[in-house]
């Protein structure tokens, strides 16, 4: 079985120097998922191209954190087909090679920063070792260094989930499924987390599902919107330059207003969908 | 800590100011109710008397509480592992609290004897449910985007409690145990009335009944002394053991 793992080379200089393989691409297949009766999503194939972030957008309700959920191998409380799998390039399960990241920042309150960043590894019974050097590392790139003893109940909203990503990033996994992560800070934070991350997870396989139009064409090299019922994906977007795009990057306004119409239409079939269901 | 020890200080006055008007009003009938300073007295003439049957209740009470909390623990363990558990011990403990203590103590005598065994039994049968409870309860809580977390980086079920779901319920245990504190005292004395040769309840029953009011009066004080110390001093271990409580 092919292993993504990236080996941390230890280096003197910034992190960017041990820059990983290009992510694999990740294929999401779901051939059913119901709930009482009605189908959230049927013969749903999606391919998420690798070493790329493919932003996630819809309506809510219509399946976004769903999806993310049935990649994960999560319970989402209703019927899952059989056939549905979640594998990367080759075929491989995607199970055991993704880190995810919530809106909750699921932050232990009784271990310091630096435990927090570590618990995967304590988790899985295994010694840190040099996850604690990368883990450090990484908190000096964030800015959190001073804090690595602090408990999460000290920290702000924005530092918390700065953390949150670090952690996701000793994780060290190829592919990473983020649910709405910076959904609850303020707009100046979440433009800065969105920047942090997408330095630190370039050329990782990134699924971003958010509700924000402007995060998705800051971030995402391809766009996806999910609409109607069963829920599929609209063709994608695909706003021009590497990400982090800035706020008023001509790609980003140019995207902007069709990005919004297709929005809209798709939470007018959502609408239909269910008067109709 | 200046302040707290001041406003201590003048609640402690008042309610001895309190005490001594009720004397008054009552008739200074000190073969009803002692005056402060009776007790006082009674206090320190009679304090190799107390002193030896408070030890005797001071040890079931401590032992009470750590077998009954232990006890406790196990069973809100097991509980929340195994569903088998839930469906035949949850009922049993629920019908164990049915059942007054009170009803039960004459038998735990007969079985146990007049000795410690019998008081502890019973401080043990008062403590056990409020935590077994309290800790059940925060076992189940544990945030669920936790144990998502958790699942996400392939924990085994013996990681998520080990590391997430114990730590998690520590707080509730906690709200248990001070329960469990507030009322292992009861236990112990009902145990010592029922049937005994030796504890506070025991003198206090036996000075009521030679009319030695003011005995009984510094016997109670010291049970109430070393029943608030011991309250304070695990609220303090407590809080000092989950620092992050305070935190958040």
């Amino acid at each position: 079985m092919p292993r993504f793992d990236t080996p941390s080379t230890p280096t003197s200089g910034p992190l960017s120097d041990t820059a990983p393989p290009m992510g694999p691409a990740v294929h999401l297949r779901v051939d059913r998922l119901t709930y009482g009766g009605h189908d959230l999503f049927r013969d749903l194939d999606i391919d998420f191209p690798g070493g790329t972030w493919t932003c996630i957008l819809g309506p809510s309700g219509v399946g976004k954190s769903t999806l993310l959920r049935l990649a994960s191998g999560l319970d989402t409380g209703g019927e899952v087909g059989s056939a549905t799998s979640a594998t990367l390039t080759g075929g491989v399960p995607l199970a055991g090679h993704f880190a995810h990241m919530a809106q909750s920042d699921a932050l232990l309150p009784w271990l310091s920063v630096l435990e927090n960043c570590l618990i995967g590894h304590r988790l899985r019974g295994k010694v840190p070792g040099e996850a604690k050097d990368r883990a450090l590392a990484l908190l000096e790139d964030v800015g959190l260094i001073t804090r690595a003893k602090d408990r999460p109940g000290a920290l702000s909203g924005g530092m918390r989930q700065r953390v949150a990503l670090v952690r996701t990033l000793v994780e060290n996994r190829p592919v990473v499924l983020m649910d709405e992560p910076f959904s609850a800070l303020d707009p100046p934070t979440r433009l800065r987390l969105g920047d942090l991350a997408a330095r630190l997870l370039a050329r990782r396989t990134v699924l971003l599902v958010t509700h924000d139009p402007l995060e998705a064409l800051r971030l995402g090299h391809r766009v996806l919107v999910l609409g109607g019922r069963p829920a599929r994906p609209g063709e994608a977007m695909a706003p021009e330059g590497p990400p982090p795009r800035a706020v008023d990057a001509p790609t980003v306004l140019a995207h902007h207003g069709p990005l919004l119409t297709r929005l809209s239409q798709a939470l007018e079939s959502e609408d239909e969908g269910r008067s109709g269901a | 800590m200046k302040g707290k020890i001041v406003t201590g200080l003048l609640v402690m006055a008042a309610l001895v100011a309190l005490w001594q008007g009720a004397y008054h009003l009552a008739g200074e009938r000190a073969y009803i109710l002692p005056s402060p300073w009776l007790t006082l007295t009674a206090l320190v003439e009679r304090w190799d008397l107390i002193a030896r049957h408070a030890w005797v209740t001071m040890v079931e009470i401590l032992l009470g509480l750590g077998l009954g909390a232990l006890l406790g623990g196990i069973a809100a363990l097991v509980i929340a592992l195994s569903p088998a558990a839930r469906r035949t011990l949850l009922p049993l403990l629920v019908i164990s609290q049915a059942v007054p203590v009170f009803a039960i103590a004459p038998l735990l005598v007969l079985w146990l004897g007049y000795g410690m065994s019998s008081k502890v039994a019973m401080a043990v049968l008062i403590i056990f449910f409020p935590v077994t409870a309290a800790f059940l309860d925060g076992l189940r809580r544990a945030d669920s985007a936790w144990i998502d977390m958790a699942q996400s980086m392939d924990a085994s079920p013996w990681a998520v409690l080990w590391r997430i779901r114990l730590p998690a319920a520590l707080p509730a245990l906690a709200s248990g145990l001070r329960v469990a504190t507030a009322v292992a005292p009861i236990g112990a004395i009902v145990g010592e009335w029922v049937g005994s040769s030796a504890g506070l309840g025991y003198l206090m029953l036996h000075a009521n009944a030679r009319m030695q009011v003011s005995l009984m009066f510094a016997a109670l004080f010291v049970l109430a002394l070393f029943s608030v110390s011991l309250y304070a001093l695990v609220d303090r271990g407590l809080r000092a053991a989950m620092p992050w409580q305070r935190e958040s």
